[in-house]
């Protein structure tokens, strides 16, 4: 069968594109897009939602951690250590005298941490360098070696303040480390990870959109009737692409200027720049959602696997959230095969850096890259007989 | 004009080939019908046609192009696949205007093509209509009016009869016909064996290889003066059609009306034959009235008649502890959804020992009615009852009673033969001993033992139907409810599957049953017609025939009388108010 | 009644099993996406790019930037900065997360007893990046500053500190897979009890058995209980196995006590079966179905506390995560596999699940029967 399948006949005219055949079958994708609601409300209701859970459920940053605080003996250092835990935003403060009395809490899981300065602590700083120790819960390891660095960074400011108080010169260190954070002064994560969702909003939205068109196609009997009117591949696919990538165009605009205006996410780059790696991406989405379609010409199948491949592995893997530096060599190797990784790198430029033509084009033209090698497939996979 | 040479096509995963070394030559300004059951190979006929498969043997030529090599002919081509092609969601008007610019032709042309089209199907006054809104027939038309904006010289149309009411199918006949009349050549694919004798010629598939090739006379005019009408005793027809079915010499019997209609073999009247074959014929066989063939009869002939092996005879204790005389009552049955009207006011009384059929044309609201019979679907208004009690309402002991046999033979395709049948018993209550017991009796009289341990979703489509009347009995309901059940199954599995129905009601059991054929309607003893939600007409098939008799149509079939029967009622509404389009026909709607 | 739903959920098991692809579609992406995902999910700092800008031509200086690239796990790769322009160049293209700047005068300060300043510039796209490798800078620089007092190689002067000595508590080696992969066995069995309630309904509906099923004696309350218990067991089932494979393929330390997951996971499975079984109910297509159970999924495991605290949610929808199962299920997983709760620290996490299930599964009851219309 294969051997003859090669051998298909040409049609008299498969050799150039229509413009007219391409513009009526998008007209009627259009047409189809405007009567069937559930198209405009993945389109732009489901982005925002998706928009708002990532704005308003994903965050990084600490703030009120529960944490305990024992001061086993007071003095003038532990109340002016106290206060300054009392004033840190990143902290909730449970104080006690009496280690016993935080520790059923911490194992309880209702505090995160314990610092305990111990009953040696004030006589400790007035010879110098004193311990402090910190009780961590480590069983979300990430949220562990964060309270661990802001404890020490008080713990050190503190000291330096006392210091210069005293009009000493002692130092806490004679180093200083002096942080300073380019792009997102704040470090806020909601900054970092909102540009990246909008990647991740738009594979799946992308997927979504396009993986059903053409197993619908097949399945209500239309293919049938469009094929006996010899139109090719790619008047076929570009009929079915053109619509939903306008479409997903302004959906991708909206969540960007949503991004912006509601979240208050800073935006360095060019809109016109971002127009355009969107585009790029979109014509992966939205093949990847073609191809899926054409492979299964199955509702059913396209829908489970747009779901599979949409949302687990673009949310984790494409450094969102997670480090991909960080991954084993295997997964890190995987992460290279999914298209959202380089969009949200792009889209993080954008929006906190701006213009840094080095990773907006290697991105773009892996993209690109990404997008050649599965439209070859889809059209490809295209059949243009009934075989 | 279209030309086969020895095709063979063969699918992958398919135990036979789907056509099987076809050599056929199609002519111009004919109309052939393509005539089979499922899966005989007629939609791999016209795919390979119009060049949308690719033949494993053999070549294909139309209008002298090799489908292989080029696909110009497609510029002469219209093709109407079984779905119609049409966008549901795409006004009429919008329709036709994609196709006419996917056929590239200029847009002013494509306009007064539309237009044309429009006024020739009468779509003119739907045009702004969704199609998914359209009536079977409506749709029907408008995919026939989409492949044809080019003027065809070849038209492949892909059972362009099926769902169709008798009323629109007689239009599109006509719509047919003229192009004919114009030179266009035309295959027309059906299953339904009463259409193949309005086409110029016949091409009869089965099992992917051609039985016949020809003028339809011709292949009916082999069953001529073999093909004879027995008066006998209402009561007795059932059992006497299994009986004869037996004898050697008879090729088909068939319930029609208060008569049986018998085929013989050449053997049992041509003279000279040996007197054991004669002897053999039945006893009453000059009671018989010689009677016209059908080209049915032919057929059932040309596949061998109804194999004897195959005509079960149980003897079965009397199903159901009900005694009720009359078993299912519907009484003033109405079913809205939102503003319209599907079922309007249905009443009627099944008794005891009745073969009732629901008969009209697609959306009419006969699927409806049956729901509401079965329990599946709320009436708005009125009741009804099987064996006394409201399915409804009734407690899950009240659903024993009930057997039910979907439209798509729904059964487990997962589970095996016996998996099914074990899991239905046990939900109505078989255990043990006597689940092991009513499977084991299932499975030997319909044949099914050797396939038990397959999973049912392989079995080929008639043992699916067969499966799942099994499943619908196992339990012995007083009451089964058949809803179009020998769909697509080839005319020999039709004959067997009647032959089962005839001893369940014999046995007393009520049958219920719809469908759109309308030689399954002769095996009712009632039939009730129904149009528009409402009953139009209920009586014996012999009355509902009778009633439409007239000088001009001494004989007239059932597909007659409905449709002067459909014609009057449409008429009758019609004169008391103009026809809001026909809402009540929206397809993919509850109704059907 | 009994032998009824016995009947039925035999023939569902037979469904899930007999057929090739949902045998496949049920059993290998959940134990796949375990192995994947668990070892994805991580926030540590590894393998990163740090770049040195390093203008002090003096010792101190030059030990201070080998101390950077004596840490190949944290930072793998140490690009050397010349000039400021280097320092955007490789911060902008994402080469390195951050730069760590010595001065020109770091090392004469350092002689001299002077405090020196060493500047880590840090990239903000990345923020939790970001935040972690300060951590990890700060770290380094103490410790060479220590180390070099302790040699002399500095000038002693009056010099005070306050030393953390942090003991990590159930995850002493902060090992992101000891996190994740006890918060995937919720989010992945959530899954597959969803997928097999939430589509087994909708299948039937499209193949016509579901009128044979509502024809037959089988009660409402009868047909939810033969799809609810298969998918159950399927999810239990699976639940167990992967205990089994991160306890031994994984090496994760399994400190509570089994009995106490188990119920959580029975209770927790009861709460996505109602669930799936609404979804069920609700929708009559099996692409419904499946936009229905991502319907849920999305946000469920946005919000269950696996990628990032439950508590930095914002306060505007804290209260969809407090009724998020996966919630609950993330952290009494993570605290029977680390930690040795007593029941009264589980408690606060396993009770909302039982009016959580109970609502599922008695509106699920009532939609199916509503639903029957």
């Amino acid at each position: 069968m294969s051997s003859q399948a090669v051998s298909a006949p040409k049609s008299s005219r498969s050799r150039h594109i229509r413009l007219r055949c391409v513009l009526a079958l998008a007209q009627k994708e259009g047409y189809q897009i405007l009567r069937d609601p559930s198209s405009l409300v993945i389109a732009f209701v489901l982005p925002l939602v998706l928009l708002f859970l990532f704005g308003l459920g994903i965050s990084l940053d600490p703030t009120s951690i529960p944490l305990g605080l024992v001061v086993e003996t007071r003095s003038a250092v532990t109340d002016r250590l106290a206060t300054s835990f009392r004033g840190s935003s990143y902290f909730e403060l449970w104080e006690a005298d009496d280690r016993a009395e935080l520790e059923p809490l911490f194992i309880s899981g209702r505090l995160k941490a314990v610092v305990i300065l111990s009953q040696d602590y004030p006589r400790q700083r007035t010879m110098g360098s004193a311990t402090v120790q910190v009780l961590v819960n480590g069983s979300e390891a990430n949220t562990a070696e964060l309270i661990v660095n802001y404890v020490e960074n008080l713990l050190q400011k503190q000291m330096w303040y006392d210091a210069e108080a005293r009009g000493q010169p002692v130092a806490a260190s004679p180093i200083l480390v002096e942080p300073r954070v380019w792009y997102n002064p704040n470090v806020d994560s909601r900054a970092a990870i909102l540009p990246g969702s909008i990647a991740v909003i738009m594979t799946l939205i992308g997927t979504i959109l396009t993986a059903l068109v053409v197993a619908r196609e097949w399945e209500r009997g239309t293919m049938e009737a469009l094929l006996a009117s010899s139109i090719s591949r790619a008047e076929f696919l570009l009929g079915k692409f053109l619509p939903y990538f306008g479409l997903g165009l302004s959906a991708m605009m909206l969540v960007a200027i949503v991004t912006v205006t509601l979240f208050g996410v800073p935006f360095r780059g060019s809109w016109l720049v971002l127009t355009g790696v969107s585009a790029v991406f979109l014509v992966v989405a939205l093949g990847l959602g073609l191809f899926i379609s054409t492979a299964t010409a199955n509702q059913f199948v396209a829908t489970q696997v747009a779901l599979i491949v949409g949302y687990l592995p673009s949310f984790i893997l494409s450094g969102l959230v997670f480090e991909i530096n960080s991954m084993p060599l295997s997964i890190r190797i995987l992460t290279h095969l999914l298209p959202p990784r380089y969009f949200v790198s792009a889209c993080r430029t954008s929006f906190l850096a701006g213009n840094v033509w080095e990773v907006i084009l290697y991105d773009t033209s892996l993209l690109a890259l990404f997008a050649v090698v599965l439209w070859i497939l889809t059209i490809r996979k295209t059949r243009l007989t009934l075989e | 004009m279209i030309r086969f040479e020895q095709v063979t096509k063969r699918f992958p995963r398919a135990d036979r080939a789907a056509l099987h070394e076809v050599s056929v030559r199609i002519l111009a300004g004919a109309i052939t019908g393509v005539i089979g059951p499922d899966g005989a190979g007629k939609t791999t006929f016209l795919r390979l046609a119009a060049g949308l498969l690719v033949p494993d043997q053999g070549r294909i030529t139309v209008l002298d192009h090799d489908t292989q090599r080029e696909l110009a002919f497609r510029d002469h081509l219209a093709y109407m696949p079984q779905k119609f092609g049409l966008y549901t969601d795409l006004t009429v008007w919008e329709n036709l205007l994609l196709y006419a610019r996917l056929r590239g032709i200029p847009a002013a042309e494509g306009r007064a093509s539309i237009d044309r089209l429009l006024t020739f199907t009468g779509l003119g006054p739907f045009r702004r209509r969704l199609a998914g809104k359209l009536s079977g027939g409506m749709k029907q038309k408008l995919g026939l009016a989409c492949s044809m904006l080019i003027q065809p010289k070849v038209m492949l149309l892909d059972e362009p009869g099926v769902g169709v009411d008798p009323v629109s199918r007689r239009e599109l006949w006509k719509i047919v016909q003229e192009q004919r009349d114009q030179g266009v050549g035309i295959v027309w694919s059906t299953p339904y064996l009463d259409e193949a004798e309005k086409c110029d010629y016949v091409l009869v598939l089965y099992e992917g290889k051609v039985v016949f090739f020809g003028p339809p006379a011709e292949f009916t005019a082999r069953a001529n003066n073999r093909t004879f009408l027995v008066e006998i005793p209402a009561e007795e027809r059932r059992r006497l059609t299994r009986e004869w079915l037996q004898k050697p010499t008879v090729v088909d019997t068939r319930i029609q009306g208060q008569r049986l209609r018998v085929v013989l073999r050449p053997e049992a009247l041509v003279p000279g034959t040996p007197p054991e074959a004669r002897d053999a014929a039945p006893a009453e066989i000059h009671h018989m009235a010689p009677t016209e063939a059908r080209f049915e009869d032919a057929f059932i002939d040309a596949l061998g008649g109804v194999p004897k092996d195959r005509v079960a005879l149980v003897n079965r204790t009397a199903s159901g502890e009900n005694h009720h005389e009359e078993v299912v009552v519907a009484e003033g049955l109405v079913k809205r959804f939102g503003r319209f009207t599907a079922v309007d006011h249905v009443s009627f009384r099944v008794r005891r020992g009745e073969v009732f059929g629901l008969l009209g044309p697609n959306g009419a609201g006969k699927s409806t009615t049956f729901r509401m019979l079965c329990g599946l679907a709320a009436p708005t208004e009125g009741h009804a009852t099987v064996a006394g009690v409201d399915l409804r309402k009734a407690r899950a002991q009240a659903r024993r009673f009930v057997g039910y046999m979907a439209q798509s033979f729904s059964l487990y395709g997962d589970l095996t033969v016996r998996q099914n049948l074990e899991f239905f018993g046990g939900v109505y209550g078989l255990r043990g001993a006597r689940l092991s017991v009513a499977i084991r009796q299932m499975l030997d009289e319909l044949e099914l033992a050797p396939l038990a341990n397959i999973s049912a979703g392989l079995l080929p489509l008639g043992f699916k139907q067969r499966l799942a009347l099994a499943v619908a009995i196992l339990h012995r309901p007083a009451v089964v409810f058949l809803d179009e059940p020998t769909s697509g199954v080839d005319p020999l599995a039709r004959r067997e599957f009647w032959l089962r129905i005839d001893q369940l009601v014999e046995e007393g059991a009520v049958v219920i049953v719809t469908t759109h054929f309308m030689d399954e309607a002769e095996y009712c003893d009632r039939l009730a017609l129904i149009n528009r939600g409402k009953v139009i007409a209920m009586d014996s098939p012999d009355a509902i025939r009778n009633s439409i008799q007239s000088p001009q149509l001494p004989n007239p079939t059932l597909e007659d009388a409905f449709i002067a029967m459909l014609e009057r009622a449409n008429e009758a509404t019609e004169r008391d108010a103009a026809v809001t389009a026909t809402g009540a026909e929206r397809k993919g709607g509850p109704t059907t | 009644m009994l032998e009824r739903i016995r009947r039925l959920v035999i023939k569902e098991f037979l469904a899930i099993f007999r057929n090739p692809a949902s045998r496949m579609a049920v059993l290998v992406p959940p134990l796949l996406q375990l192995l994947i995902f668990s070892f994805g999910a991580t926030l540590e700092v590894r393998n990163a790019g740090i770049g040195i800008f390093n203008e002090d031509l003096g010792v101190l200086g030059r030990e201070l930037a080998a101390r950077f690239q004596s840490v190949p796990v944290t930072f793998s790769r140490v690009v050397v900065c010349h000039s400021y322009a280097d320092v955007r160049q490789v911060l902008n293209t994402q080469k390195v997360l951050a730069v760590v700047h010595i001065p020109q005068d770091f090392s004469q300060s350092l002689l001299a007893g002077q405090t020196a300043v060493v500047q880590v510039l840090l990239d903000g796209r990345q923020s939790n990046a970001a935040a972690v490798t300060q951590g990890y800078t700060s770290r380094i620089v103490r410790d060479f500053a220590r180390t070099a007092l302790a040699s002399g190689a500095i000038a002693r002067r009056p010099f005070a500190q306050s030393i953390p000595v942090t003991r990590v508590w159930y995850n002493e080696n902060l090992h992101p897979l000891w996190s994740s992969m006890p918060a995937l066995l919720g989010i992945l069995t959530n899954l597959v009890a969803l997928l097999v309630t939430g589509l087994s309904v909708a299948r039937e509906r499209e193949l016509g058995t579901f009128d044979q099923l509502l024809v037959s004696p089988l009660r409402p309350g009868e047909i939810l209980i033969g799809k609810a218990v298969p998918a159950f067991v399927v999810a239990y089932v699976e639940g167990g196995l992967m205990i089994l494979a991160a306890v031994t393929f994984f090496g994760l330390p399994f400190r509570g006590s089994l009995l106490l997951l188990a119920g959580a996971l029975f209770v927790f499975l009861l709460a996505i079966v109602g669930i799936g079984l609404w979804i069920s109910a609700i929708s009559s297509t099996q692409q419904q179905a499946l936009l229905g159970v991502f319907t849920y999924m999305v946000p469920a495991v946005l919000l269950s506390g696996f990628a990032t605290p439950v508590e930095n949610i914002h306060p505007a929808i804290r209260w969809v995560a407090n009724v998020d199962p996966l919630q609950y299920m993330v952290a009494v997983s993570r605290k029977v596999f680390l930690e040795d709760p007593t029941p009264d620290v589980i408690w606060p996490f396993v009770w909302p699940l039982l009016p959580i299930a109970a609502f599922t599964l008695i509106t699920s009851a009532w939609f199916f029967r509503h639903r029957l219309d």
